[in-house]
């Protein structure tokens, strides 16, 4: 069923009668999302897009024994909605919302571990695209067409590169096991390393793409990981080789403010651990298929 | 987003750190002024620039009369101070800080920040104070001292007191230093901060711990909720072209090149500029349009774009997934006729409905490279420039 998300998976929706919440939430059930509800504080009792809407998290779980959830509540409110749902019990939660203040994420990844390990909610985002396992479902806001079903796996912070390198496969008949976008915050709920290991366990992917960028430390915890403990290969391309040190690009977290975060620095890291690289943004699909095909050949 | 050395003090004075004696000026008969009111026999005349390493580029001045006063600031009001940190067009000098000079026994850095491996905030300091944190690391890295802050609790007194008898200070003094650790942890949790550095922080010579330089920057996401920080801003130490672009909803980052930049998604344009740059071109600008890429939107980005004279060539880029190519197609054209495009355009649209986008692009008459690939955009924008340099 690859990772995290399957057609069965039972879906909420935080923000749900919002303008965007409301648009994403129709696209995702025309994909096939088993979405069963939604939350909007004081629209409780209601319908939308033919689904009921609750009050609260913990009531709208009790009443449809969701699993997931999907934030599209703005900034100010969002830390408040993604500690809600790990307080109800929600499994996975996706947040899309980008603008989050630092410090409120700080507060929202200490709040979580509230939570015995088993219990604990597993957070993909903020400032994320989502995740899709494409022919099944989709919680985000990536177009679910450009994805075919396949067994490669793809984590990365950018929502417009992850598709890039899911369409250039597409080009090449390779297919996607799971997509997961885990945002370009500095402070994120899932790491590189986080969904590395989920890849690594699943039988239905046989290999992974990792698409990262400049700054932060979890592009090296990856390297260490897939050294250390993943028997699949791991091919990587880090974004922001021509960006200036010290200047943000987009991105909260696109920053390069300490060493080993430029894009050089990294690449050379993944490298040493044995990490394939994708020279350029555009030899995803030449990049993968090499490296099936001595997959093969070794098999 | 950054503020200056004198509002850092102002805002740090209010949390129990000590600071010299100052006040602003705008003009040289100001600064003597300040000074006569500042008392005493020597004074510093300190440049306001969103920069570190003012020093070493003249921006700060020691003078023991009026007339020193008055040529220092004369000196520096309306001059552009370059530094390491401010690129080769330097920062402009508009606004001096006079302070009262400081007899310095000892000087200790400190510094707090959100580390991002312990997603914590995180206290940085050294007893060999006066050089930049990098240089610590490089030549004392065994001086720092690091503790994290657990956000559930919040900081608490015993690792304020942990950090001043680490940096050595003498008993006497660690109860003043807990208060300005403290006072400082309290203004960068409460404000959303993001960067919080006391460099040098000295001990004088009559034993007093005093804030001699003061930089702060804040959290961009928060200001929402920081009315008063977000007043700081100043807009005179931007690069106009940000300022130009980010006031109106971009996401823009000017550089130095040639091939101006439109596109959506922030690693997507990350990933396009690296591609021009292996294409052995330069780009003028990281521009991430968002995601919508509506017709609005396309004709900001161009505007923002052809405001920098630079620009020989530019190159759109889109993903169009939620929306459709033939959509933004329509858009781009609609832009150009709208702002009038004099400089060889390449696009490159990829996603929902892109045959039909392209075609609207290739049927609209106007004089537009079309790419299929990334790579190919970049090839045919680098080609474009080395055309338009000829």
């Amino acid at each position: 069923m690859a990772i995290l998300l399957d057609s069965k998976t039972p879906v909420l929706v935080q923000g749900f009668t919002g303008k965007i919440g409301a648009f994403h939430t129709a696209e995702m059930i025309e994909y096939g999302t088993n979405v069963v509800g939604g939350v909007t504080p004081g629209k409780g009792g209601s319908t939308h897009l033919g689904l009921p809407v609750f009050n609260t998290v913990k009531g709208a779980v009790k009443e449809t024994g969701a699993t997931a959830s999907i934030v599209f509540v703005p900034p100010p409110f969002a830390a408040d909605s993604i500690m809600e749902a790990a307080d109800a019990g929600v499994k996975t939660c996706v947040c899309i919302t980008d603008g989050i203040p630092t410090q409120d994420m700080i507060r929202v990844k200490r709040y979580m571990r509230r939570y015995k390990f088993e219990d604990r909610m597993r957070l993909i985002g903020p400032n994320c695209a989502g995740m899709i396992t494409p022919g099944h479902a989709m919680m985000g806001i990536m177009p679910g067409h450009i994805y075919m079903p396949g067994r490669v796996g793809i984590v990365g912070r950018s929502g417009t590169l992850g598709y890039e390198a899911a369409s250039q496969l597409k080009t090449v008949d390779i297919g996607i096991s799971t997509s997961i976008g885990i945002g370009g915050d500095p402070i994120n709920g899932s790491s590189f390393r986080d969904i590395l290991e989920l890849f690594e366990n699943d039988p239905d992917t046989d290999t992974v793409v990792m698409i990262g960028e400049i700054g932060g430390p979890q592009e090296a915890a990856a390297a260490a990981y897939a050294r250390d403990h993943m028997s699949k290969p791991l091919i990587a391309y880090i974004a922001g080789l021509s960006a200036p040190k010290g200047r943000r690009m987009g991105h909260a977290g696109a920053i390069i403010s300490a060493f080993g975060e430029s894009a050089q620095e990294k690449v050379e890291i993944l490298k040493e651990a044995g990490v394939h690289i994708t020279p350029t943004p555009s030899h995803f699909a030449e990049t993968v298929e090499q490296v099936l095909n001595g997959m093969e050949k070794a098999a | 987003m950054d503020i200056h050395e004198y509002q850092a003090k102002e805002i740090l004075s209010r949390f129990n750190v000590s600071i010299p004696r100052g006040g602003l000026a705008y003009s040289p008969e100001q600064a003597t002024y300040r000074a006569r009111e500042i008392g005493g026999e020597r004074w510093v005349v300190k440049a306001q620039i969103h920069s570190g390493a003012r020093g070493k580029a003249g921006g700060i001045k020691l003078c023991t009369t009026d007339s020193e006063i008055a040529d220092a600031a004369d000196f520096l009001l309306g001059r552009r101070l370059v530094t390491h940190q401010t690129g080769p067009a330097g920062k402009l000098v508009s606004r001096l800080y006079i302070e009262a000079a400081t007899d310095i026994e000892r000087e200790i850095y400190l510094g707090f920040v959100m580390d991002r491996t312990t997603e914590r905030i995180m206290i940085v300091a050294s007893g060999s104070g006066g050089m930049e944190i990098e240089e610590i690391a490089a030549n004392e890295p065994e001086s720092i001292i690091r503790v994290s802050v657990d956000p559930g609790a919040g900081m608490q007194t015993f690792q304020a007191r942990e950090i001043a008898f680490g940096l050595g200070l003498e008993p006497g003094q660690v109860g003043k230093a807990v208060e300005m650790i403290m006072g400082c942890y309290t203004a960068f949790s409460n404000l959303d901060a993001a960067m919080l550095e006391i460099n040098p922080l000295v001990v004088t010579e009559s034993g007093d711990l005093v804030a001699l330089d003061a930089k702060m920057s804040f959290d961009e996401n928060a200001l929402f909720r920081r009315p008063h920080i977000a007043e700081f801003r100043d807009k005179s130490q931007e690069d106009p072209r940000e300022t130009y672009a980010n006031d109106r909803g971009l996401s823009y980052v000017g550089l130095d090149g040639n091939i101006g930049c439109i596109i959506n998604g922030a690693g997507l344009a990350m990933a396009t500029l690296d591609m021009i740059k292996l294409a052995g071109g330069e780009p003028a600008n990281f521009l991430d349009i968002g995601g919508g890429a509506s017709p609005d939107r396309v004709a900001k980005s161009f505007r923002a774009v052809l405001r920098d004279q630079n620009v020989k060539v530019i190159l759109v880029n889109i993903f169009a997934g939620i929306n459709r190519c033939d959509w933004v197609a329509e858009g781009v054209l609609k832009a150009i006729e709208e702002v009038g495009v004099d400089v060889p355009l390449v696009v490159r649209l990829a996603g929902t409905n892109v045959e039909e986008g392209r075609k609207i692009i290739s049927d609209s008459g106007h004089d537009i490279l079309l790419a299929d690939t990334l790579a190919e955009a970049a090839g045919l924008a680098v080609d474009a420039w080395k055309k338009s340099t000829n």
